[in-house]
Formats: C-alpha cells, sequence, structure tokens
C-alpha cells in the first residue's frame, strides 16, 4: 500500500514550567496532539511517533521561563496523494457509491461515476455488491478489502476520494490471484507482480529529513542520524540492536499501524537504518 | 459449475418497476443539478421551491420526500458553490416540524450528503446537532409527541455516518459543545436546554461514547457550573433577608411551622422562595436532576467508575478552582453517594491529595480542604472509618506543619495550615459524637495529638472562625478530647478580623461547598444521602451545657447524657422530614432568637452550629 512512510524529524518544544517534573510526559502530551490530523510541515496525518531527547532542556531566558526541549523523532505518516494505490475495508455498498475504511480512521468514497464499467451493482440475499461483468467471482461487498486509486484527500476530515477505475483497482483477493490476466493498460499505476499471498508494492514516497518546531515551525536539514549515535554511546548501541531486525521490525510496525491505528500513540520501534536501506516495502495482504 | 452459476443468477435482485422510478428520479435529479453548471436553471429553481412550499399540504408533502430521496441518491453532484441555495434550504430544515416520513427522507439525504465527501461531514452534523432542541414555535405537546421519534433518528444517523466517517465523533464534540442554547436568553425555555443535555448524556452513553465520553460529560459539568456562576450570592441574598444566608435549622424551624399544614418537602422552603423566581436556578435544578438520572443509569450499566473518573477530572479542573461554586459540586457528591466504597473514597483521596500537594497554588489547597472538610462532614453514606482515616492524616499534616514552623500567629503566611485546622475542627463537630461511640475509635481519637495543632504559637483557635472554634470547644470538652485554658472573647460570633484575614478576598475561611442544597429538586436527591445538622449528635447534653460559658475553661465534667435514640433511628434509616418533625422539636439546639445570638452577646448565649455558616454572608467579602 502506498501512503505511509516514516520520516525522520527533529522538534523542538517549549514547556511550561510546571511540566519541569515530567518532561517526558510533558513531551508525550505535545506530540499527541499531532495524532490523526493533517499536518502541512509534515505533509501527512502522523499515525505514530518515537523520540529521543537531544540533550538536556534549556530554559529559555525570558520572562517565563519555559522549557526548550529538543527532540529527535520518526514519525510514522499517512500522506496519501492522487493516483496512490490504498488499501481498505469496505464497509457500505450502495448503488450509488462504495464506502471504504483505510487504516481504521480515514474513510474513502468511491461514486458510481468512478467505478470502473466492469462492475454492475446488484443484490443478493438482500446485500448490495458490485459484481465483475466478465469475473462472476470478483465481487465487491461490505467487508471486502479492496485496492483503491487516491483522486483527492480532504485535509480536515481525511476523507479520501477514490477511484475504481482502473483495471488493477478492486477486490485484492481477487485481484492477487488473477494478477497475471489483468491487463495493465493504465501507465500511471505502477506495475505489479506477486502471488498468491504476496504483491510487491510501488516504492514508497522517501520523506527527506526535516526539522519542525513545534513552536515556530521553522525548518531546517536534520543531521544523519548516525552522527548524534556516535556522540552518544547509548544511543548508539540501541540503534545498532535495533538494526539487526529493521526489515522484520519496520514490515511489522507498519502492519501494525494500519491495523490498528487508534493505538498509534504507542511508539514506533523502526529503526532508522531499515528506512533508509528498504526501497521497497513488502506488505503482507489479504489472502 | 453451471448450475451454481444459474442458482447465483437466480439469487440476483432483477430491477423492479419500483426501483426504475426511483433510479428515473435520481437521473432527473442528477440533471438538474448538473444543468446548473450549464447556467439552465429552470428545473433548478423549481426544486428550490419545492423545497421550501409555503404550506405543507399532502401534495407539497409527497414532492418534499421524492426530492429528498432523489437527492440522496445524486449527492455526488451536489456542488457547495453552485447548489448553496440548495443546501441552505436544506440545512435549516427541522425535523420537529414534519411528519415520519419527511423526518426519514431528510435523514436519509443528510446520511448520503455526509458521507459523500469531507467538506459535507461538519454542515451535516451541525445541522443534525441543531436537532438537539425544538424550534421555539412549536408547542409543548408537539414537543412532548415528537421527540422521542426525532432524537432516536438524530442519533441512529449520527451512528450511520460514524461507521462509515470513522473521525465524525471527533469532528461532532466541538459542534455539540458550541451548539447549545443559550443559556442566558430569556427566550431559550428550559425545556430546549434539558433536551439538549439530554442529547450530549445520550452521547455519552451510545455508540459513539468511547470517542465523545469525556468532552460530553466536561461540557455538562462546564453548563452546570456557568450556570452556577450566573446565580450569584448577591441574587439570592437580594431575594429575601433570609435565604440562602439563613441558618440551617433556621431554616427547620421555619419550614417545621409550615409543614404543620403543608406536605411539603422540609426544609427548602425558604430556598424555593428565594430561587423560585430565578430562571438560571430553575435551569440549573433541571439540569441536576437531568444529570443525577443519568449517574443513577450508568450505575445500573455498571459504568459509574467509568464516567466517576472523568467528573472527578473536570471537578478538578472547573468546579475545584471556580470561586465559591454552589451547586455544580452537589452533581459529584451524588455520584460518590452511588457508589460510596469507590467513587466516594476516589473523591476524598483527591481532595486530601490536592491539599497536600506543595505545588498546588494556596488558594486550590484552601479551597480542596473547605471541600473535603465539608465533604466527610455531610456525607452520610461514608463510613466513619473513612472519615477518621483523612482525619488521621490531616492531622498529622498540621503537626509536621507546627513543628518546622517558630512563626507567631500570623493568617495570611499560614493560611493554608490555618484552613486545614478549621478544616479538622469542623469535621470533628459532625463526626466527634460518632467516633466517640466507636470502642474502636474512641482511643484513638484520644490519642489524637489536636493539642499539639491547637495550642502552639500560631493560635489556629484565635484565627479559625469562631462559631466552628467554640462549637469545637464545646464538644471536645464535653468529650475529654481536648481542652484549653484560653478565654476566647470574639466580638462577633460568625467571623473574626484574624478569620478575615486567613481567608483572604476570597474568604475561603467561609467557603462550605456541601453546605444544603437550595435547589428544590436536587435536594430531594441529595437529602437521603446527606447529614443536617440537625441530624447531628453532639457531644455534650444542650440543656445542661444552655447557660454555660463557653468561652471559658472547659474543665467541667459534664459528660453527655443526652437520648440520642431518635438521631440514631435518623441516621440508621431514610431521612424523612416529615416524620421527624416532633422529634426536631426535642433535639433543637439552636436558640430561637439567634439573630441575637449571632450578633452580639454570643459568649454568653448557647452555642450556633458551624454548619449554619454559610459562605458570603457578609457583603465585604465580595
Amino acid at each position: 500500500m502506498d501512503g505511509l512512510n516514516v520520516s525522520d524529524v527533529n522538534l523542538q518544544v517549549q514547556l511550561h514550567p510546571s511540566r519541569s517534573n515530567n518532561v517526558r510526559n510533558a513531551v508525550l502530551r505535545e506530540l499527541s496532539s499531532l495524532l490523526l490530523r493533517f499536518n502541512e510541515k509534515f505533509q501527512g496525518v502522523v499515525l505514530a511517533y518515537e523520540f529521543k531527547i537531544d540533550k538536556v532542556p534549556d530554559i529559555l531566558p525570558s520572562m517565563h521561563p519555559y522549557l526548550y526541549v529538543r527532540l529527535k523523532a520518526k514519525l510514522l505518516l499517512f500522506s496519501p496523494k492522487p493516483d496512490m494505490l490504498l488499501e481498505g475495508k469496505v464497509v457500505k455498498v450502495k448503488q450509488e457509491s462504495i464506502h471504504v475504511i483505510i487504516l481504521g480512521f480515514s474513510s474513502a468514497i468511491i461514486t458510481d461515476k468512478d467505478i470502473r464499467e466492469e462492475f454492475q451493482y446488484k443484490t443478493k440475499h438482500g446485500k448490495d455488491l458490485f459484481v465483475s461483468r466478465s469475473h462472476k467471482q470478483h465481487v465487491i461487498k461490505a467487508g471486502t478489502m479492496i485496492r483503491l486509486l487516491v483522486k483527492s484527500m480532504d485535509e480536515e476530515t481525511l476523507c479520501i476520494s477514490a477511484s475504481l477505475l482502473p483495471a488493477h483497482t478492486g477486490s485484492i483477493l481477487w485481484l492477487d490471484k488473477h494478477v497475471e490476466n489483468v491487463s495493465l493498460t493504465d501507465g500511471s499505476n505502477k506495475r505489479r507482480r506477486g502471488n498468491e499471498e504476496e504483491s510487491v508494492m510501488p516504492e514508497p514516497s522517501r520523506t527527506s529529513a526535516e526539522a519542525y518546531s513545534l513552536v515556530d515551525h521553522y525548518i531546517k536539514k536534520s543531521k544523519k542520524h548516525r552522527e548524534s549515535a556516535t556522540q552518544e554511546p547509548s544511543r548508539s548501541e540501541a540503534s545498532s540492536a535495533m538494526s539487526d531486525h529493521s526489515i522484520k521490525k519496520s514490515k511489522k510496525h507498519r502492519e501494525s499501524a494500519m491495523q490498528e491505528p487508534s493505538r498509534s500513540e504507542a511508539y514506533s520501534a523502526i529503526s532508522d537504518n531499515s528506512i533508509k536501506k528498504s526501497k521497497k516495502h513488502k506488505t503482507r495482504e489479504e489472502s | 459449475m453451471g448450475v451454481e452459476l444459474r442458482d447465483d443468477e437466480a439469487a440476483f435482485r432483477t430491477i423492479g418497476d419500483h426501483d426504475l422510478i426511483d433510479s428515473y428520479l435520481v437521473y432527473r435529479a442528477r440533471d438538474t443539478l448538473c444543468s446548473v453548471s450549464s447556467g439552465d436553471t429552470e428545473d433548478y429553481r423549481q426544486l428550490l421551491s419545492a423545497m421550501n412550499p409555503e404550506e405543507l399540504g399532502a401534495n407539497e408533502v409527497a414532492m418534499l420526500v421524492t426530492n429528498l430521496k432523489a437527492l440522496a441518491g445524486a449527492v455526488a453532484y451536489i456542488d457547495n458553490v453552485l447548489h448553496n441555495e440548495l443546501l441552505s434550504a436544506i440545512f435549516k430544515m427541522s425535523l420537529w416540524n414534519y411528519k415520519p416520513d419527511v423526518m426519514d427522507a431528510l435523514i436519509e439525504f443528510i446520511e448520503s450528503l455526509a458521507t459523500s465527501s469531507g467538506k459535507y461531514v461538519d454542515d451535516c452534523l451541525a445541522m443534525l446537532t441543531c436537532q438537539f432542541f425544538p424550534p421555539g414555535s412549536l408547542p409543548l405537546p408537539k414537543i412532548l409527541a415528537r421527540k422521542d421519534g426525532v432524537l432516536s433518528r438524530v442519533h441512529s444517523s449520527l451512528k450511520y455516518i460514524a461507521d462509515l466517517v470513522p473521525l465524525s465523533p471527533v469532528r461532532l464534540v466541538p459542534i455539540v459543545l458550541d451548539g447549545k442554547p443559550q443559556y442566558r436568553f430569556n427566550n431559550t425555555s428550559t425545556l430546549s436546554l434539558v433536551i439538549y443535555v439530554e442529547n450530549m448524556l445520550k452521547l455519552e452513553s451510545g455508540m459513539l461514547g468511547e470517542v465523545v465520553r469525556i468532552p460530553m460529560l466536561a461540557g455538562v459539568v462546564d453548563l452546570l457550573l456557568d450556570l452556577d456562576v450566573e446565580i450569584g450570592w448577591e441574587d439570592i441574598k437580594n431575594d429575601s433577608s433570609k435565604g440562602i444566608f439563613e441558618m440551617e435549622l433556621e431554616d427547620v424551624d421555619e419550614s417545621r411551622d409550615d409543614d404543620l399544614n403543608d406536605d411539603s418537602e422540609l426544609p427548602r422552603q425558604l430556598s424555593r422562595k428565594t430561587l423560585g423566581g430565578n430562571s438560571f436556578a430553575e435551569k440549573l435544578d433541571s439540569l441536576m436532576v437531568l444529570t443525577f438520572e443519568h449517574l443513577e443509569s450508568c450505575q445500573v450499566a455498571d459504568r459509574l467508575i467509568k464516567i466517576f473518573d472523568t467528573l472527578l477530572e473536570s471537578f478538578k479542573k472547573t468546579v475545584l478552582t471556580a470561586y465559591k461554586s454552589k451547586f455544580a459540586q452537589f452533581v459529584i457528591f451524588y455520584a460518590c453517594s452511588l457508589d460510596p466504597k469507590n467513587c466516594g473514597v476516589t473523591f476524598a483521596l483527591m481532595l486530601e491529595h490536592t491539599f497536600f500537594s506543595s505545588t498546588n497554588p494556596p488558594l486550590l489547597r484552601m479551597s480542596a480542604v473547605a471541600y473535603l472538610a465539608s465533604y466527610l462532614s455531610r456525607a452520610k453514606f461514608l463510613s466513619v472509618f473513612v472519615v477518621a482515616s483523612t482525619l488521621e492524616r490531616l492531622v498529622d499534616w498540621c503537626v509536621k506543619y507546627v513543628k518546622m514552623q517558630d512563626d507567631a500567629i500570623n493568617p495570611e503566611a499560614h493560611r493554608i495550615f490555618y484552613s486545614g485546622c478549621q478544616a479538622i475542627m469542623y469535621l470533628l463537630c459532625f463526626r466527634m459524637r460518632s467516633m466517640m461511640d466507636d470502642p474502636q475509635l474512641k482511643p484513638w481519637l484520644v490519642r489524637l495529638p489536636l493539642e499539639s495543632i491547637l495550642n502552639n504559637k500560631l493560635s489556629p483557635l484565635k484565627v479559625c472562625l469562631p462559631s466552628i472554634v467554640l462549637e469545637f470547644l464545646r464538644q471536645a470538652k464535653a468529650a475529654r478530647l481536648f481542652m484549653t485554658s484560653e478565654k476566647f472573647n470574639f466580638d462577633d460570633y460568625l467571623e473574626s478580623e484574624l478569620s478575615r484575614e486567613f481567608g483572604g478576598m476570597e474568604r475561603l475561611d467561609m467557603f462550605f461547598p456541601f453546605d444544603p442544597c437550595l435547589l428544590k429538586k436536587s435536594d430531594s436527591y441529595i437529602r437521603p444521602n446527606f447529614i443536617f445538622w440537625s441530624m447531628v449528635q453532639p457531644t455534650y447534653d444542650d440543656e445542661d451545657s444552655s447557660d454555660e460559658d463557653v468561652g471559658e475553661a472547659f474543665a467541667g465534667d459534664d459528660d453527655g447524657g443526652m437520648d440520642y435514640g431518635i438521631m440514631q433511628s435518623l441516621e440508621e434509616e431514610h431521612f424523612d422530614f416529615a416524620e421527624v418533625g416532633s422529634a426536631l422539636n426535642k433535639m433543637s439546639i439552636t436558640p430561637k432568637d439567634s439573630l441575637h445570638s449571632r450578633f452580639g452577646g454570643a459568649i454568653n448565649q448557647p452555642m450556633r452550629m458551624p454548619s449554619r455558616i454559610r459562605p458570603s454572608t457578609s457583603p465585604e467579602s465580595f
């Protein structure tokens, strides 16, 4: 699935002096305000975060002695863009539309003008469904996991307008079984290959490591993670320990994030290396 | 395989005539909507006029239903700019004005529109929220007749939208909180406000509760507090020379007289008189009752604990920090009464922790200990052991404080200490007798180091409210718990210069938040779990000590020998004023000429009740 990426960011948080007795909790509180909201700086929705306090907080020399905390954080971002392929679960089928929920929180709607002619609306045993005219087994109904193409996203409500016009969209189960037969007529979409259980997704967009301040929003290029690791031995150890499992953890993490975005306050444990090394993200699809 | 396929085909429903007609109407609606962009607005104008019929006859209703259903199938073709007029007309429609078929069609359209695109979600939620209260023009019988039909549709619709747009409850919260009727406006009826809050509570307990529970409950508490603040002590005072400022037993005395000819509840007659004309009080009273009933339903559903945490958090943020809240605090009192072992104890611990925590602002700590003392004194549902354990920790804190200080009397500098001492004495005024009667607690109470906190350089007995000090000394002497050789000559029985000083501008020295509730309907819920001063058994014998100079040394030996059978039975059973009217005469320890004893001559007059001191009895406290 497209639209998910991990971003390394440097953050600066100013904390009220009353929070100085538990800086970590105060930072968590600040970061949690980013969750499940579209952030223009990050160009995406923050689903999960992990952070390290860069150094001992400074006390700002002003009337109000706020604590100035610098963080290095990894953010799991959901950044759907037009023409990306997303996957979600159908929750409602009507003659005029198909309603899908992506990652458990984002709503996607496909109106009938964005459903390709191949699909025909029918009702069977009182249930609404769309059935392919050419492949009777290709059925979309409530509960089906489908792959859809993003047309646009409302950044306020995180509602996605989507399409089932390309041939490689539809029920994931059916597409994966019949991927060789699907004619890839739409040149804008990435070539797909896979077997019954697994498909290779297009390369995710890699977010440049940029630093954002939660207070004044200034942006600067962050330094490489390894530099900070060499400066602080304890972090270096942690980093190397994590890199051993980098790919597995990365994959596992994303899957869990996809399944349970509401628990995204749990910090991700993605290794920095894993993100940089992983060119392609393999995602286990519903079989 | 072929057979299976044929079965499948047979199972598919063919499109019938009815569906064809529906489809035709939908396509017609789509054409009408699309034609606007090309400049052809004739059909669109007809559609608009059909949505706003001047008269609502059978034909107009049928047309309205048809158009709404057709539009529900064509929502993808609605443009918020091109069809703004149409959307405005529909959003202004009120379900309360229509019969069920129109309601259903309108709800169907709103659901389709809300789930068709993110840009309509907020508008549709706002439209549904507007249905939370009836339009002002609707007569009461119609409101009552249509209420269930409207609200059930609205809530099921909110649930439907949330199923398809999972983040919609998050967007609903600010819309609901901002959309409540303006209680300050005279034309906002109590009924509208009550129905709106009923919907807020319904959201809390409904399917969306997981998301909206905390903000909805906090919103209700905020609203109660807003109304509470509107009532103001001055308003109540101006209504009557007595009213809220009257002392508790005076209320009892007067209402007992009234009760001879009237079965109405005691002793809130005065409160009804004073607050009867206050629209804010009426609204607040109704909302409090609604909240109490909601708490009861939560208790039945075994989820009181879940919402109590939210209530407690809300209490800490708003009520506790508000300037002398008068009524809103009874919500948490009632919640505690429903589950004394969990909620009741948790509340006391929270107040205690707030008082002890040195990082809290002094006013917050003083307010917390005022709440704590009042709560432990008045909560009939709390076991005396819970009270005793809290009292012990309070005393320990005060003992440690005294050990750390080498200062002379200084009301302002040691205001937290004085507020702690006053809380201890106030609490003991109410609970001393019950503790002394308990064979386990009596030796503990006797060993309590009251001497070290009350007899020291800081002289809390001189600083705390005279009425509380004198009543405490009187009971402590009778119980042989604490005696002082010092003589107290207070100029004013009610307050002293030193007490004013330690109470500060906020007069927290005179803040007893759980004094009897003056809202009539709410009081009927609180009363069974409430300890009125008239129910308290002091340790002294009233008759023996009535002529005693209470300011002198408490060295005498006159342990109370009064028969407290009546009061004990009242403690054990559900309290009913109507039945105990005569008993009140027997146990009355309040002088009839209480006004005389209040203003002058206090030293030589029988003791007044500490509970009779009401906050803000002095205008200068403002």
